[in-house]
């Protein structure tokens, strides 16, 4: 049925990590995410594409449990979307929402969350920021850094509690370029390292440079997905090609 | 009769002085109010953070109440709990009434709405802003109300503050429930409406003006608590 499960190199494939099952989102009899049917693969690195208004900051949200679907479920390695599962998955979002206090308290907040014990948080947390490039800035309040360097302390914070799967939403839209190549290498060594990545993006050229598998929305429903190098060069529907073109700006409500 | 200006040079005299009957009214409303104002704290930050943080049937309802009790009369409150605990009240058999501890039950029931409502106004706004992030995070409903509280602290703060200042400028409640006895439960308040009515204007004035000295103070505390929160970016 998707175009890349037919694809001979993934043809035995176990159990998605991730799966959407007839997915539906509405507000008000208003549609907002239409019988979605898809596989996140472990290990990879999902790029979600498409147009403002297109859905897919929702379907993220719905993929990690934010929000709860009108219609269909969502599985993950097979199970229903439960407490203990979302847990192993963590987001980072377009805007990093911090809390009042230092950027090391930021981190010691994560890693209690995520049931670290108590002694062993300041080291982990002062590990993290060394991998995030900010131990410099430890005890400044962290609502004072820089957009860039807020984004990447989401990052390290999403990152503290080791999930299996990590999301994010758009984390490069409102940074500039170097902060956004930070970002980018960040995510590209967690998914070295074993995590997989879901990430939301507006930018073709992102998803040409992250992107491993693609799922390209418009108006809340899939329209094409496949391996990102291959559906970024050869668009089969004409919505993305127009889309890849720039032809294609906004969703249309 | 003095003139304005013996009376006034008088009052400053006593406060310079240290004069006893001055210092243990001070020392007695201080002591009250700061009472009151903790155990106001003690129930209304975790009444107005459960309000403001969690979603039950009847919230919207309590919200309401706690504002509209935020402008409750103090006469009233005075009222009530004398009603309470007088002899024939249920609170009777612990002979409270013309007690500090009267005072500070009267204090407590004005001024803990005020810090549960403003609670409740700073944990809501915050948790919109964090619920997403707290639900990413998998964080349980204590850690939750904790993490609340804590980034609130300025405008918690601010709430108690302004608890203070409107318990240690009450007379109407602690006079009816205190009795204004001599050495007993005679507070700044009680104190300048006696003496004033009594003539011995220097002492009222005294009074008058260190009470207005403590509000000049919460007031210039408050203003560099905001302050201090802008700069760690609180806002």
């Amino acid at each position: 049925m998707l175009e890349f499960d037919a694809h001979p190199n993934v043809a035995r494939l176990p159990a998605p990590l991730l799966e959407a099952q007839d997915l539906s989102l509405e507000t008000r009899g208003a549609p907002l995410l239409r019988q979605i049917d898809q596989r996140i693969r472990a290990g990879r690195r999902t790029v979600i594409m498409g147009p403002n208004g297109a859905g897919k900051s929702l379907l993220l949200r719905v993929l990690h449990g934010l929000i709860a679907p009108s219609r269909g479920q969502v599985t993950w390695q097979g199970r229903p979307l439960d407490r203990q599962a979302r847990s192993a998955q963590a987001m980072v979002f377009q805007r990093p929402v911090l809390l009042r206090r230092s950027v090391l308290g930021n981190m010691r907040f994560a890693l209690a969350a995520a049931g670290t014990p108590r002694a062993q948080r300041t080291g982990f947390a002062w590990q993290a920021l060394a991998e995030a490039g900010l131990a410099g800035l430890a005890h400044r309040p962290a609502r004072v850094l820089s957009g860039g360097e807020q984004q990447r302390l989401a990052l390290a914070r999403a990152l503290a509690a080791e999930p299996e799967l990590l999301l994010l939403d758009e984390p490069t839209a409102n940074l500039d370029p170097t902060s956004t190549q930070a970002i980018e290498a960040r995510v590209r060594a967690a998914s070295d390292s074993g995590v997989s990545v879901v990430m939301v993006t507006h930018d073709p050229a992102q998803a040409r440079r992250l992107g491993e598998d693609l799922i390209f929305v418009h108006a809340g429903q899939v329209v094409e997905t496949g391996r990102a190098a291959d559906v970024l060069l050869r668009p089969k529907s004409p919505l993305l090609a127009a889309w890849i073109a720039g032809d294609l700006i906004a969703d249309r409500p | 009769m003095q003139g304005f200006e013996g009376v006034l040079a008088q009052a400053f005299g006593l406060i310079a002085g240290w004069d006893a009957d001055l210092v243990e009214i001070v020392g007695l409303s201080l002591r009250v109010t700061l009472v009151a104002v903790l155990v106001s704290c003690a129930i209304g930050l975790p009444l107005g953070a459960a309000v403001g943080a969690f979603r039950f049937p009847g919230r919207a309802a309590i919200s309401v109440v706690l504002n509209a009790l935020m402008g409750l009369p103090p006469v009233v409150v005075g009222l009530g709990v004398y009603l309470m605990l007088s002899a024939s009240g249920p609170l009777g058999p612990l002979a409270l009434l013309y007690t500090p501890s009267a005072m500070i039950i009267a204090q407590t029931v004005i001024v803990t709405p005020i810090v549960a409502a403003l609670t409740r106004q700073t944990v809501e706004d915050l948790d919109g802003e964090y619920r997403e992030v707290f639900a990413s995070l998998g964080i349980g409903p204590l850690r939750r109300i904790g993490a609340l509280l804590w980034d609130g602290r300025f405008s918690l703060i601010t709430a108690a503050l302004a608890g203070f200042g409107r318990a240690i400028a009450e007379v109407g409640a602690v006079i009816i429930v205190g009795g204004n006895i001599n050495h007993v439960t005679r507070v700044m308040t009680t104190s300048i409406a006696l003496e004033t009515s009594k003539g011995n204007l220097e002492l009222a004035l005294a009074l008058g003006i260190i009470l207005l000295g403590i509000a000049v103070v919460v007031n210039a505390l408050v203003m560099s608590l905001r302050a201090s929160a802008l700069t760690v970016a609180y806002a």
